[in-house]
């Protein structure tokens, strides 16, 4: 009976792994190999060794990439994290507490259906729409009324290599934001109503109650957002090559790994180089992910 | 290439509908370009064997010289950009289906070349016809070194279908051939002929008295009165259509130095962007930049810089004789297109001011591995004749490579002012092939155009910067290198 279980189990499982092994590992597999060569995607490729990785280190754009990257890294989950909880402790514990039932602020219904409307927009959608808004003359919607009611000049929101990559960081937050909002709200609803009640009658005030009790028994969901936005931030490709002023510039200021690496191949015909700037993009997010892991195991709470 | 247009049916730019998964499988895995449906083992991505066998042609006759099996079927790949594909459909296949009824013609218009076709290529199953054009389109230097360029000696020699008397290279327009050569090869046949200058609204200026200036002095003082009226004087599009402005400032150079100038940059010479007349360009445009534009453009697109022209809040574009056409819709009756070339430098320019950057653009290529090469040469030639060549500038707008074809047709203004232009110029044209030889090098000129014209940068900076990535260029083993 046991054996038949099995094999029950493993005839779901037999078309989606040789579909993962055919399209995911295979390719991965490849792409280690096609690094040591210098196929251009056209004649059959030569082995160099590792001249494409030693490649990597002159290469001023690959290195920039990896800042904006490891920038984004640092920034894009600790923003994200910081305003997806506070506005979900505002919308679900930070209101009245109704007959000892904490509630969200008024309207909180209504927001949290807002918040979640740009994560229903493509990125395509949202890189043109950025366009539109950051607009580097009178006609954009934020340098229009900062024209004409502040009277400073456009702002080169994407045109200004110092500000550029702000902006890209503004634009993902801004779209991820709603998503971390929805989940940890549902992470808020699970925690016990009477934990929050015992520490509403020892008088715990709002701050207090968010990092003390909140906060902890959150910690799990919180983890995992760290995670998704880590890897987000490794990627940001399709954002920066929509949004951005010749697709990473000015002159790279806003350029991304994956963005050379489609450029290396698609471009430049390097498709051994851009392999191996793919297999550089494969250990960092491996050691990101890694890392968070390691970094934040600790005790699981049970309630 | 700055021969092509920019394509204006992309507003989303190349990365439209990129998707996370789109990139995964670029980023991680650029192998996944194997096309699917292959044998598991068959598919590791770097396998360029397959394909079907090569079609060994029909036999030669005066109908049809270069021996074109007439059942084979021919396959053809338009980049629908700037110029569409309609001119394929409407005039060139049926051209060529009238002269081979038995023949299977397929034909269809994309915009992302690259990444649609070089998949095919490496599958061994390429289509025999392509134009290979846009930002997407590939490098030539990769296809020819993989053996994928089918080499055009043969229609060059073959009888032109009008006038069998003469040879098809006696009927095109001089110096074609040699711009579509690669190591003394000839494989590539650019179908358009491109004159770049300087274009404005001919009845702002004549309602205003502004006439096209022919020094620089007269240039810049002309500048003045635009400014003067309220008008931003000059401008380009930063955000994607640099190179419309680079050209400018290497005509300035070549103006100045003589074509060489440009020859020494496609030849990756020591000092080719160090040199004085290149300095001295850089200089009087990175000048132009800092009085005469408006910064906001270097985040704005070809098409948004161009809608600013047709509604006179811009005065002067430099761009190709394509821009008429590609504005047809937002021209008002008000603006009538008219181009001058860049004026001249100094007093002692090498070349006169009636110079301008002539060539020929819209590059289309016949695969040496395909199904069907001849067929794909006899396609070019059918292209090559009054009946194409008409139906193609009827449609375009654009007039092509053929001598003679607009004999005829009426013109518009825009390209009445171009062709003025070209016949003005004579014999002194000039181009350049680096954009097209050595992508890095064309990159970095845009970046380093953006930075000297709209980011306050200097001639200094700009030729130094090159120049370092020329040299760099020319050290890279692993980059081919060409010659002219």
């Amino acid at each position: 009976m046991r054996h038949g279980k099995y094999r029950f189990v493993a005839s779901f499982l037999a078309v989606p792994l040789v579909l993962y092994v055919f399209y995911v590992l295979w390719p991965y597999a490849q792409a280690f190999n096609i690094a040591l060569t210098n196929w251009n995607g056209f004649a059959p490729p030569v082995y160099v060794g590792f001249a494409n990785f030693q490649r990597m280190f002159h290469d001023q754009l690959f290195i920039k990439a990896v800042e904006h990257n490891l920038f984004l890294l640092l920034a894009l989950p600790l923003i994200t994290v910081t305003i997806a909880l506070f506005l979900s402790f505002m919308l679900n514990v930070g209101g009245r507490s109704r007959s000892g039932v904490r509630t969200g602020v008024w309207g909180s219904k209504f927001y949290r259906l807002v918040f979640f409307f740009p994560q229903v927009l493509a990125v395509a959608i949202i890189g043109v729409l950025f366009q539109q808004i950051l607009r580097p003359d009178t006609s954009g919607a934020f340098n229009g009324p900062l024209h004409a009611l502040l009277g400073i000049g456009p702002v080169g929101f994407l045109t200004n290599p110092t500000v550029a990559m702000w902006t890209v960081l503004g634009v993902l937050v801004w779209q991820a934001v709603g998503f971390y909002v929805v989940l940890f709200s549902a992470g808020m609803v699970s925690i016990p109503q009477d934990i929050y009640e015992a520490a509403e009658l020892d008088g715990a005030s709002r701050v207090s109650m968010f990092f003390r009790v909140t906060l902890p028994l959150l910690f799990d969901t919180i983890q995992v957002a760290w995670v998704y936005l880590g890897i987000a931030a490794f990627d940001a490709f399709a954002l920066v090559q929509v949004l951005t002023v010749e697709q990473g510039g000015p002159d790279g200021a806003t350029t991304v790994l994956a963005n050379e690496i489609y450029r290396s191949n698609f471009v430049y015909s390097r498709a051994g180089y851009a392999s191996a700037m793919g297999v550089a993009l494969f250990f960092l997010t491996l050691a990101f992910a890694a890392l968070t892991i390691r970094i934040t195991r600790r005790e699981r709470i049970e309630f | 290439m700055p021969s092509s247009p920019e394509n204006p049916n992309s507003p989303l730019g190349i990365g439209t509908g990129t998707s996370r998964r789109t990139l995964l499988r670029n980023a991680a895995a650029v192998s996944l370009v194997a096309l699917p449906g292959a044998a598991l083992l068959d598919a590791c991505a770097t396998s360029s064997g397959g394909g079907g066998s090569t079609s060994g042609g029909g036999t030669k006759s005066a109908e049809n010289p270069l021996g074109v099996d007439p059942k084979a079927p021919l396959e053809v790949v338009i980049f629908a950009g700037g110029y569409g594909d309609e001119y394929a459909k409407q005039v060139h296949v049926p051209i060529y289906k009238k002269a081979f009824p038995e023949a299977d013609v397929k034909e269809s218009g994309i915009q992302k070349i690259a990444t649609t076709l070089q998949p095919r290529y490496n599958g061994g199953t390429p289509p025999d016809v392509v134009d290979n054009s846009g930002t997407e389109q590939m490098d030539f230097g990769a296809l020819s070194s993989a053996g994928q360029l089918q080499d055009l000696t043969d229609l060059w020699n073959a009888p032109s279908v009008d006038d069998p008397k003469k040879k098809v290279s006696d009927v095109v327009q001089v110096g074609m051939i040699d711009q579509g050569k690669l190591d003394g090869k000839s494989y590539i046949f650019n179908y358009v002929s491109t004159v770049y200058g300087i274009w404005y609204n001919a009845k702002l200026w004549a309602s205003k008295g502004w006439t096209p200036p022919t020094t620089w002095d007269d240039f810049t003082a002309t500048l003045d009165k635009i400014k003067a009226a309220g008008i931003t004087p000059y401008g380009y599009a930063g955000a994607n259509a640099s190179y419309y402005q680079y050209l400018v400032i290497l005509t300035s150079a070549a103006k100045l130095g003589g074509a060489d100038i440009l020859k020494n940059i496609d030849n990756l010479e020591d000092g080719a962007w160090t040199n004085d007349a290149v300095h001295k360009s850089a200089e009087a445009w990175a000048a132009i930049g800092a009085k005469y534009t408006d910064k906001s453009f270097l985040g704005l697109k070809h098409t948004e810089v161009q809608l600013k022209q047709n509604q006179d809040k811009l005065a002067l574009y430099p761009s190709g004789n394509w821009l008429e056409n590609e504005q047809k819709t937002n021209t008002p009756a008000t603006f009538e297109y008219a181009m001058f070339p860049v004026p001249s430098l100094t007093s002692s320019d090498k070349l006169p001011v009636t110079a301008v950057w002539a060539g020929a653009g819209e590059p289309f290529i016949v695969s040496a591995k395909g199904k069907n090469p001849k067929g794909g040469m006899e396609y070019f030639r059918r292209m090559l004749t009054k009946e194409g060549a008409q139906g193609f500038t009827k449609l375009t707008g654009s007039l092509t490579v053929l001598q003679g074809a607009s004999e005829g047709l009426s013109l518009p203004p825009g390209m009445t002012s171009s062709a003025k232009a070209q016949t003005a110029a004579g014999a002194n044209t000039f181009y350049y092939n680096f954009d097209g030889w050595y992508k890095d090098l064309d990159t970095e000129l845009r970046a380093a155009t953006n930075e000297l014209f709209y980011g306050g940068g200097t001639a200094d900076k700009f030729v130094t910067r090159m120049q370092a990535k020329a040299d760099a260029i020319k050290k890279d083993s692993s980059i081919k290198k060409f010659k002219r």
